[in-house]
């Protein structure tokens, strides 16, 4: 165990990290009991709260399977929507020309600056005005499109990233051959900076994941977050239990695209083919707003 | 035009929004503090907890912690954080959601930056003879700190736009209130454009500001 902070442990600090632990389990184990109490009291506890999920079949393929459905789907279609959109504005803010630069900046700090449920909630608004889609797909309709907007100023911010994080070299050698300069961002930058990216975009699909509950939650989309309150209904009050489990769903596909990425990352790094230039899974939260930074700056002073 | 703004509390709404940041803030702080000294502390059994902790939160919907908090612990296990008031309630299990929740990024904020300082640094220190306490005073946070006020603020940003899922469980926040003026009203642009204003208002500044100090005092390696 190496660490900034503290040196492998000789006999002095082992006895003391053995005081700690007993102590950290004492207050853990005091917590869990409260916790174990209140629910108690309330009867949560009880097997007949739990047991439809492990014998009712029912529970899976009229509550949770349908509500999983849907939110793959939205999480999926917005996805696919949202990555040809954030390409397109990540490389319009690397472009050249300030009149192509500056709109398409603008449009990206914009949709980054506003809450997800805010643009949610104008999509339903717009589409019950102006458009004729029936109420049910509506939910479906608002939920893509909010997650589109924000996601795509997200994945331009990740492209630009990407392209970014490519050795200096790259860009001079293709000019030094004489490439032009969509040419150069076609044959060399793109297609090194797609992998770069990778474990980045599969993480911004947990967000994804998660922010379609927000559908569930305000705008009537009946995914798995939305199945919580029937089912409670549905099987006598079992309201934590309904919690519980649907949490864990959530967990688990998370948790599974997180590790996905994590592993994709380790790949990436090891494997030789590449310049070695990878954005990794943490660095999507790092990248800030507040980081209007220009185009990219070659020696040869053109940008891309 | 503007007219049908009056029978409406916007500022009012965009005060809950900042109240319930600055609340949610200040105690995600705390909390993610604490996380991040159990992450990296000796003792195998706390790291472990904090790892799980982080884990399990940052991979749940804050919109499902919110409900859980209003559906869970108050409506089944009447838990009322000291009040009766149904406003009140609500906005204290909104601040208790978003705390657990944000604390989750706090404590990764804070890793990251403690991970950003050198094993080198430590080792010259304990080089030069200072003790535990010395180390970690004189020559770790002071570096840790200065490299992790851009991600912080970062949380703080992604806080600011959170607050919205409060929502959710009916504390009146600007979400809340756009969700009810849009159903009211005809003007769903303009009332949209307020609501976007608001936020860009309210998140880019903080963006712009803290983002420069983040720069300016970090560690230039």
């Amino acid at each position: 165990m190496t660490s900034v902070l503290y040196d492998a442990p000789g006999p002095r600090a082992k006895r003391r990290n053995v005081i700690l632990s007993v102590a950290f389990i004492a207050v853990l184990a005091a917590a869990l009991w409260w916790v174990y109490l209140k629910l108690d009291e309330k009867n949560q506890l009880d097997w007949v709260k739990w047991e439809p999920f492990f014998t009712d079949s029912r529970v899976w393929t009229t509550y949770i399977l349908p509500g999983l459905e849907n939110t793959l789907i939205a999480a999926a279609l917005a996805m696919v929507i949202a990555l040809p959109l954030g390409a397109f504005f990540g490389i319009a803010r690397l472009s050249d020309h300030w009149g192509v630069r500056w709109p398409s900046g603008a449009v990206v700090e914009f949709f980054r600056a506003i809450p997800v449920l805010i643009l949610m909630l104008f999509a339903n608004a717009v589409y019950a005005e102006f458009t004729d889609i029936s109420s049910e797909d509506r939910p479906l309709y608002a939920v893509i499109t909010g997650l589109v907007l924000y996601n795509a100023s997200v994945l331009a911010e990740i492209v630009r990233a990407g392209i970014l994080a490519l050795p200096k070299g790259q860009s001079e050698a293709a000019m030094a051959i004489g490439l032009r300069k969509g040419q150069t961002m076609r044959y060399v930058l793109l297609p090194q900076s797609v992998t770069a990216m990778l474990p980045a975009i599969v993480s911004q699909l947990v967000v994804i994941v998660k922010d379609t509950a927000l559908g569930g939650a305000l705008l009537n989309f009946s995914d798995l977050m939305a199945a919580v309150r029937p089912m409670s209904a549905f099987y006598g009050a079992n309201t934590i239990a309904s919690f519980t489990v649907v949490a864990l769903i959530f967990i688990l596909v998370n948790f599974a695209l997180t590790s996905f990425a994590s592993w994709l990352e380790g790949r990436l790094r090891r494997s030789k083919k590449s310049t070695g230039a990878v954005l990794g899974a943490e660095k999507v939260d790092d990248i800030n707003a507040a980081e209007v930074g220009g185009s990219y700056g070659t020696g040869a002073g053109g940008a891309l | 035009m503007f007219d049908f703004l009056e029978d409406y509390d916007v500022l009012g709404a965009f005060w809950v929004t900042v109240q319930l940041t600055v609340y949610s803030a200040i105690g995600s702080l705390i909390w993610g503090t604490l996380l991040a000294a159990m992450r990296v502390s000796p003792v195998p059994l706390m790291r472990g907890f904090g790892t799980a902790y982080v884990n399990v939160v940052r991979n749940i919907p804050l919109t499902i912690i919110i409900l859980f908090t209003s559906l869970g612990l108050f409506q089944t296990l009447g838990i009322k954080l000291g009040s009766e008031d149904f406003t009140v309630i609500n906005f204290r299990l909104a601040v208790l959601g978003l705390i657990a929740y944000t604390s989750a990024f706090v404590c990764e904020a804070l890793r990251s930056g403690i991970n950003t300082v050198p094993v080198g640094q430590a080792e010259a220190a304990r080089a030069i003879g200072l003790n535990f306490r010395q180390v970690l005073t004189l020559v770790v946070l002071p570096q840790a700190f200065r490299s992790v006020v851009g991600p912080l603020a970062n949380v703080l940003i992604a806080l600011t736009k959170n607050t919205t899922v409060a929502a959710a469980i009916g504390v009146a926040e600007a979400a809340f209130l756009m969700k009810e003026m849009i159903e009211n009203e005809a003007q769903v642009i303009l009332i949209a454009a307020i609501f976007a204003f608001g936020f860009v208002c309210l998140t880019l500044p903080t963006g712009l500001i803290l983002g420069w100090v983040g720069k300016k005092v970090a560690v230039k390696r």
